[in-house]
């Protein structure tokens, strides 16, 4: 499994299968090593391989992340620059998390980080190294749904559904965190995700459902 | 976005040296202000120091005081029990920013140190002082809605967005941070600066120095505090006008107060002259309408921001009557 998922890239032109990325690497090691001597200190250029969390990776470097993603460990090797968001979607074809505007402002890329809910979009990935993210994928058991996800579909809390993974995913840490006890206070913990499609007394109806219903979620 | 050599340190001196050097390496904390940045192209670090290895989130009591280390969580430091005990107002601002998914990443430091919304500042197709100096101010004749009523300069009308910044202010905050040459205080209030002639330069915090944490005195603001924001919806938008009040009160008269504004200047704005007048005075509308108009001196309006000389009093009278149990 590891393997499958050993794959890299962000940038357009870089295809995530681990031979491509194996080559790709060999040159990435030698151009970065060029640029890498011209500009910084020598120090910087061993750093890329192993020890590059105290030292600088290169900037074309690929630098290797083990992830926990929905109980799995993945290990990855990736550009710093690639957020959590388009590592899920485009690397591992987790695509359940959606991309709204990819600026924090709608929530539809809302994962959970060691429990938490973020937003995945501003996120870069490898900073979570050593973390477990739990993306929708990981929500129900198996093929029983999640309370959550359950009480969204008896209470109609979509219409197009894009923004429901991250719906979802906000409502479950919601209740964890004890921010559901009224309306009020749903709709206001809940203000992080945007329905463009206005689904949000339904939602609330569902939030409010499974946390009164005592379920654990 | 550009591509950038990345770091996470866990020794802070590492950190420090890392930043200082390089005109072109940033910290990074939480991620939320910086990477909104980087995606836009406003910002395009070549090298970040990751600083989330660092042992700075501590929330603890200080001789006189609590300090909050600069990568607490703002949804940690909301809840925090020692804050809601003795710094209520800051609980309440923390509480009003951005999204419960974003006060979940974003950092303390972060937060002081997040840039302004100003849609000129965003947009690099646009003029900007503060983005690209000499530019010019594409604000100031523009699209001015959000933009100051005080402080400004001939060269930048944009304000600090922040919400905790303006709790932090009124409750004589400090801020420890340090840098190559060791560690030095900074008060809150000098910690962000005007714009003046440079508006590049958006705090005081020198080039390589990193925020330890953020200090707050103990006080009587305890009880009476009221951290009221107006924005354009119920949840989940920047301020247009926000206003920290915080009153100790003896029976029914004022004994002082703690007062400042979001939304309004280049920094968190506190209105010493305005809190000055309530020592004394009874607890009553009267009182603070007074406390209003002197807090409003030599505010000044642009074409879309107008509205802000009639909610910025509005606002203070509404925030100080809800502190005093009168609203
Ligand atoms: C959609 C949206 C809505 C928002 N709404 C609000 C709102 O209503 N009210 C509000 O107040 N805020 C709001 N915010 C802003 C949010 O509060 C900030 O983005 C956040 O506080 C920044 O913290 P961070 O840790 O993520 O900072 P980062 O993005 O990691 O860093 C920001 C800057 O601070 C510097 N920095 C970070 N830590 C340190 C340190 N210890 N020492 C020195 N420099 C440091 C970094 O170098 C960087 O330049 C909103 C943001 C978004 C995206
Ligand atoms: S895609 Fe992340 S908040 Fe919109
Ligand atoms: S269901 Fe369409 S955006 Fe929410």
């Amino acid at each position: 499994m590891a393997d499958d998922k050993h794959c890299g890239g962000a940038s357009e032109e870089q295809h995530s299968c681990s031979k491509h990325n194996e080559a790709r690497r060999d040159f990435l090691k030698h151009s970065s090593l060029l640029t890498a001597l011209a500009l910084t200190p020598s120090a910087a250029v061993k750093a890329a391989e192993n020890s590059w969390d105290e030292k600088l990776a290169e900037k074309f470097e690929q630098v290797r992340v083990t992830l926990n993603i929905n109980g799995e460990k993945n290990k990855l090797s990736i550009e710093p620059r690639v957020t959590l968001l388009d590592l899920l979607r485009e690397q591992l074809n987790l695509t359940g998390t959606k991309k709204g505007c990819d600026y924090g402002q709608c929530g539809a890329c809302t994962v959970h980080v060691d429990g938490e809910r973020i937003n995945s979009c501003l996120t870069f990935a490898v900073m979570l190294e050593g973390k477990k993210i739990t993306t929708i994928e990981g929500l129900a058991d198996g093929t029983d749904l999640h309370p959550m996800q359950a009480a969204f579909i008896k209470h109609d809390g979509f219409q197009c559904g894009y923004c429901t993974p991250g719906q979802i995913m906000s409502a479950v840490a919601c209740i964890r965190e004890g921010h559901a006890n009224s309306e009020e206070e749903v709709r206001e913990y809940m203000s992080g995700n945007i329905c463009r499609c206005g689904a949000y007394p339904n939602i609330v109806n569902a939030i409010l459902e499974v946390k009164n219903g005592g379920q654990k979620v | 976005m550009n591509q950038f050599q990345y770091a996470r340190p866990s020794k802070q001196k590492t950190a420090i040296e890392a930043i200082a050097k390089d005109p072109n390496a940033q910290f990074i904390a939480g991620g939320t202000n910086l990477i909104d940045l980087m995606k836009r192209g406003v910002m395009a670090p070549e090298k970040l120091i990751d600083i989330n290895r660092l042992p700075l989130r501590k929330i603890e009591k200080e001789n006189n005081g609590v300090r909050i280390g600069a990568l607490a969580l703002n949804s940690v430091v909301a809840e925090d029990k020692l804050i809601l005990e003795r710094h209520p107002l800051l609980a309440q601002a923390l509480k009003s920013g951005a999204s419960a998914q974003l006060r979940n990443m974003a950092t303390v430091g972060g937060n002081m140190m997040q840039r302004t919304r100003c849609p000129y500042f965003y947009d690099t197709a646009m003029p900007c002082n503060k983005r690209e100096p000499g530019t010019g101010c594409g604000a100031m004749e523009g699209f001015n809605r959000m933009h100051a009523i005080f402080g400004f300069s001939d060269k930048c009308i944009a304000v600090n967005p922040s919400d905790m910044n303006v709790a932090l202010v009124a409750l004589d905050a400090s801020v420890l941070v340090a840098g190559p040459k060791g560690e030095r205080r900074i008060p809150f209030i000098e910690f962000h600066r005007l714009p003046g002639d440079n508006p590049e330069v958006h705090t005081n915090l020198q080039k390589g120095e990193l925020i330890l944490s953020v200090d707050i005195p103990d006080g009587p603001y305890t009880k009476h505090v009221h951290y009221l924001k107006v924005r354009e919806r119920a949840s989940f938008a920047f301020a247009l006008v926000s206003v920290a009040a915080a009153l100790d009160i003896d029976g029914s008269t004022i004994k002082s107060a703690r007062l400042a504004m979001g939304g309004v200047a280049h920094k968190p704005w506190r209105l010493t002259e305005a809190e000055k007048t309530l020592v004394g005075k009874p607890v009553s509308e009267a009182s603070f309408q007074q406390a209003a108009e002197v807090a409003m001196r030599g505010a000044k309006a642009f074409e879309h921001n107008a509205f802000k000389l009639i909610l910025g009093p509005n606002s203070i009278v509404q925030a100080l009557k809800t502190a005093a149990g009168i609203a």
